[in-house]
């Protein structure tokens, strides 16, 4: 019964990626799509490639550093105050906002004419927004900005869910008592362990800071778009043969995307040997410096995310609100007479969905995880990194191809594909925030068990997994999130009549009325936030009487 | 590399197998039949869902299309080309029956490249009941961007291009391409328009080429040689405007209700829109500060008209045709008409239509920054699809890609 599972959650996963770059790669040497000329040699000779390539990898590349940065500054400069408990308490919120929605609410934060350049403007008098290139620079250094502040606490969660796992306390304090500062103990003695714990978190983050549309397309540069958007424009243009470039685009993305990676590993091992000599040499860090700047990113994602979706929430009530007003002439509940109703039935199926995904990924994961336990079926590194396939090939790269794969079986678009289309996302997240925790439980208990005649069942049910309650609502809260925010998984293998939160919303943001979308944008928000506020709150009534169970 | 023709093999292979399976034909001039075949059928209709406004209006359309037994669900693009790549995927893959697209509104290049591409069903459209009340010599429903519908499109909304101006900011507009140019010297950074291939800018583009080229007789006929010599105005003119707009040209909006809401953040002061009426249901529903105003150049502006298509392997052709219908019924019609509905004009001849429903179109009261018909003035008719096509892929050459 357990025997086949890991087979079947590699083919689960990397099935869907293997046959949907074929989907890619047939059409981009001119494969299936009729009248397709050169595909490659038009996407090379695209004026906008340099710069495409260079924005998506600039803001892939800072966006990871900055998260990464973040999350750990966070965490060494402040781990066990108050202080930290208040930066967890209000960036966990802001994993579960929708990245588009987040995108939205922080370009109205950002914009000359936003929330912020407005308070001048009044106190001024300006009638006239100033002129300035903030949203969508050349360089993508807005879409950056807004990407760390959306993966920061994603970051941070991964690095929490793993804390346990490299016995902090116990190497802080030794790491202390020789001398060092409370950031550079952490830096010395955890990070090195932690980040191998969150390495491919932190991949996924940089696949994704490449690769991501939704947010390019609305803080990202337009002229020309990262090569991620241009090559959505492509599959969307009204010229058929285009398809095929679109498929010789993704590929070209696909390879850019590989390069980096590839340079991302060398750059660990220069850090690491650099960290060495650091460590070596007994020097501190600039504690306060360190300190200050943990606070300020960390605090500054929570603000700029929250804020931003304070600003859609006061528009989705709004009516008249025009600059330089810092707030509506008056309130009105049109906007959620008006929307309102048919949110909430596509809230309802959106979390269906989701709920359905996140089951079907936890079985599978146990499944494998228990598997490896028993039976010793570890998962050799190569194919752990099949499992990660999905995240780790940019969408626009295989989904296309994907969506072609169900029809050549004859299998038209439907709410089961969709399903099956988000386990494929949804399962290696879940995988990603398990394993950890799972594996790093600690077996002699399963030996006392044994010793006193339990099953191995037994085992798994009644010691493993209530032990594991924290780590699996995570691992399930996160789950629901990815599902809520799936667009192109949901928009291509739906044949758009499956709609779900984000299909709707990013319909709407290409129009920008702000009503609407704060209206669908918290919806959204809502979705995810409801598993991870069960996820903080059930393990503190479980474990109410256990206080060895609430670490973290 | 043996794989790659091994696979492809494999998708022939089912291909076949799809394909056995063909749909039972339809004669659209039975309309007994059609009606009895559509009752119970859902008809997935693809259009942009980017205006609420519209949304609204084929909800509206929804429930009318109940009474009649047939559900409407709208899929909202982002962009009517997906529901075209939806169809060529389907027909890729030999999907030529029970498709997952029903009805797509659509015109100008994506019509052409589905009909090129013999992507769509009909002829129905002169064989709708309504489509006796449609004004087919005053108004462009028989082409689409000078291509001939033959019947594959019906019309359901005519569409010209308006200028908008906060009338607060700007009082005296300019009506002319020479103008505007002297105005965007004199008020750098406070106009701008959306990014082509948006429909809506290489709208634009096309207004501004029918304004200076020396003979815009030419646009009729399909682009050619000429092409350089006829379009070179169009980008000297460009050529100064561009560092003058909006962020020195060097970031555009995505699409034009993006403009409305640059209007209302005080970003710019000039815009435009192709729905004579946008402006006044934008108003209405606060988008808009209540000093905006539309006018038309003096030479006149680019009209047009939207349709809607079905796709040749539509799983609901009866009723996707009873849909199209509907959308051509009077009632329909003079609801997007109003103002706080959507404000688009009609495709319908007063004269043709009974007397109770002329009077209910005089009667309406078009809002406060609608034009009345003679203001609106006879639109331009629109270039040839090729022009549109190079023009905009030209421009995403010129100014769409940063050095």
């Amino acid at each position: 019964m357990l025997r086949p599972l890991p087979l079947l959650t590699t083919l689960v996963l990397a099935g869907p990626v293997l046959f949907g770059l074929a989907g890619t790669i047939l059409p981009a040497f001119g494969y299936l799509v009729p009248g397709a000329d050169r595909p490659f040699a038009h996407v090379l000779e695209w004026p906008g490639l340099p710069r495409a390539l260079a924005v998506s990898v600039i803001s892939g590349v800072l966006a990871t550093l900055g998260a990464l940065a973040g999350a750990a500054l966070i965490l060494a400069g402040w781990y066990g105050t108050r202080a930290f408990g208040w930066l967890e308490r209000v960036l966990s919120p802001v994993l579960a906002v929708p990245h588009a929605a987040a995108a939205l609410g922080f370009a109205f934060l950002i914009a000359p004419s936003g929330w912020v350049a407005r308070i001048p403007a009044v106190a001024l008098g300006w009638e006239r927004a100033p002129d300035l290139l903030i949203l969508g620079d050349r360089w993508g250094l807005s879409l950056a900005a807004g990407l760390i502040a959306k993966e920061l606490p994603f970051l941070l969660l991964m690095m929490l869910a793993a804390l346990p796992q490299v016995d902090a306390p116990a190497r802080l304090r030794v790491a202390r008592s020789l001398g060092q500062g409370r950031v550079a103990a952490w830096a010395k003695a955890i990070f090195p362990g932690l980040y191998a714990q969150v390495r491919l978190p932190v991949l996924v983050v940089l696949v994704f800071g490449m690769t991501n549309v939704d947010v390019a397309v609305i803080l990202g540069p337009s002229t020309p778009p990262p090569l991620a958007v241009q090559v959505t424009r492509w599959m969307t243009d009204p010229d058929l043969a285009m398809r095929a470039v679109a498929a010789a685009g993704g590929l070209a993305l696909l390879t850019a995307t590989l390069g980096i990676l590839l340079l991302w590993l060398l750059a660990e091992r220069l850090a690491g040997r650099i960290g060495r000599a650091w460590i070596w040499s007994g020097h501190g860090a600039p504690e306060g410096a360190l300190r200050g700047a943990g606070l300020v990113l960390g605090g500054g994602s929570a603000v700029m995310v929250l804020v931003g979706l304070a600003a859609l929430a006061l528009w989705s009530v709004a009516a008249r609100w025009s600059y330089p007003d810092l707030a509506p002439e008056v309130l009105t509940w049109r906007s959620w007479s008006r929307f309102g109703p048919d949110m909430a039935e596509v809230a309802l199926l959106t979390l269906v969905i989701a709920a359905a995904a996140t089951l079907v990924s936890l079985f599978l994961v146990i499944g494998c995880l228990e598997a490896e336990h028993r039976f010793g079926l570890t998962l050799s590194q190569r194919a752990l990194w099949l499992l990660y396939l999905p995240l780790l090939v940019p969408q626009v790269a295989f989904l296309p191809g994907l969506q072609l794969l169900p029809l050549k079986l004859g299998l038209g678009p439907s709410v089961w594909l969709v399903l099956a289309g988000h386990v494929v996302f949804v399962l290696p997240y879940v995988f990603l925030s398990l394993a950890g925790p799972f594996r790093a439980w600690d077996g002699r208990l399963a030996a006392v068990a044994a010793g006193l005649g339990t099953s191995p069942n037994r085992v798994l049910w009644h010691i493993r997994l209530p032990m594991l309650t924290g780590a699996l609502l995570v691992a399930a809260a996160i789950g629901v999130a990815v599902s809520v925010g799936q667009y192109l998984p949901t928009l291509l293998l739906g044949g758009g009549r499956v709609t779900t939160l984000v299909t709707e919303a990013v319909a709407l943001s290409s129009g920008g009325d702000r009503r609407a979308i704060g209206v669908w944008g918290l919806g959204q928000a809502g979705a995810a936030l409801l598993p991870f506020a069960l996820a903080l709150v059930v393990p503190a009534i479980v474990f109410r009487n256990r206080r060895g169970m609430r670490h973290g | 590399m043996r794989f790659i023709p091994t696979l492809a093999a494999l998708l022939v292979a089912t291909n076949l197998a799809n394909a056995q399976s063909g749909a039972a034909a339809i004669d659209p001039a039975d309309w007994e039949a059609v009606t009895e075949a559509a009752e119970g059928q859902t008809v997935y209709w693809h259009a942009w869902g980017g205006s609420t406004a519209t949304n609204d209006f084929i909800a509206w359309i929804g429930d009318q299309a109940a009474e009649q037994g047939v559900t409407l669900e709208h899929v909202k693009l982002a962009d009517t080309a997906d529901a075209v790549g939806a169809v060529l995927t389907e027909k890729q893959a030999g999907r030529d029956a029970d498709g997952s697209v029903d009805l797509i509104w659509i015109n100008g290049a994506n019509f052409a490249a589905m009909k090129e591409a013999d992507l769509l069903f009909g002829p129905f459209a002169e064989q709708l009941p309504n489509w006796q009340y449609v004004d087919v010599e005053g108004k462009t429903v028989r082409t689409d961007f000078t291509v001939p519908t033959e019947g594959y499109e019906s019309p359901w909304a005519m569409a010209q291009l308006v200028m908008v101006h906060d009338s607060a900011r700007v009082e005296e507009p300019p009506r002319t391409a020479e103008a505007l140019l002297d105005w965007a010297q004199a008020n750098p950074g406070r106009f701008t328009y959306p990014q082509p291939p948006d429909f809506l800018g290489t709208t634009f583009l096309k207004q501004m080429l029918i304004e200076l080229a020396e003979d815009p007789a030419v646009l009729q006929e399909p682009a050619g040689d000429n092409y350089e010599a006829v379009t070179e105005p169009l980008w000297a003119w460009l050529d100064t405007l561009t560092p003058l707009l909006w962020r020195e040209g060097r970031a555009y909006p995505e699409t034009g209700p993006r403009m409305l809401h640059l209007i209302n953040d005080g970003e710019t002061d000039l815009s435009f829109s192709f729905s004579p009426g946008e402006a006044s249901t934008a108003i209405a529903n606060f988008e808009l500060p209540e000093s905006v105003r539309t006018y038309v150049l003096d030479g006149g502006t680019i009209g047009n008209a939207s349709f809607v298509a079905i796709p040749y392997n539509s799983s609901a052709k009866a009723g996707a045709m009873v849909v199209a219908d509907i959308i051509l019924s009077p009632e329909a019609q003079l609801r997007a008409q109003m103002p706080d509905v959507l404000g688009y004009g009609t495709v319908l001849d007063m004269e043709k239509l009974p007397r109770a429903d002329r009077a209910a179109f005089d009667a309406l009261e078009l809002g406060i920054a609608t034009l009345s018909p003679a203001e609106l003035g006879q639109a331009l008719p629109e270039p040839h699809p090729t022009w549109a096509t190079r023009i905009a892929a030209d421009w995403v050459d010129r100014y769409g890609v940063a050095p």
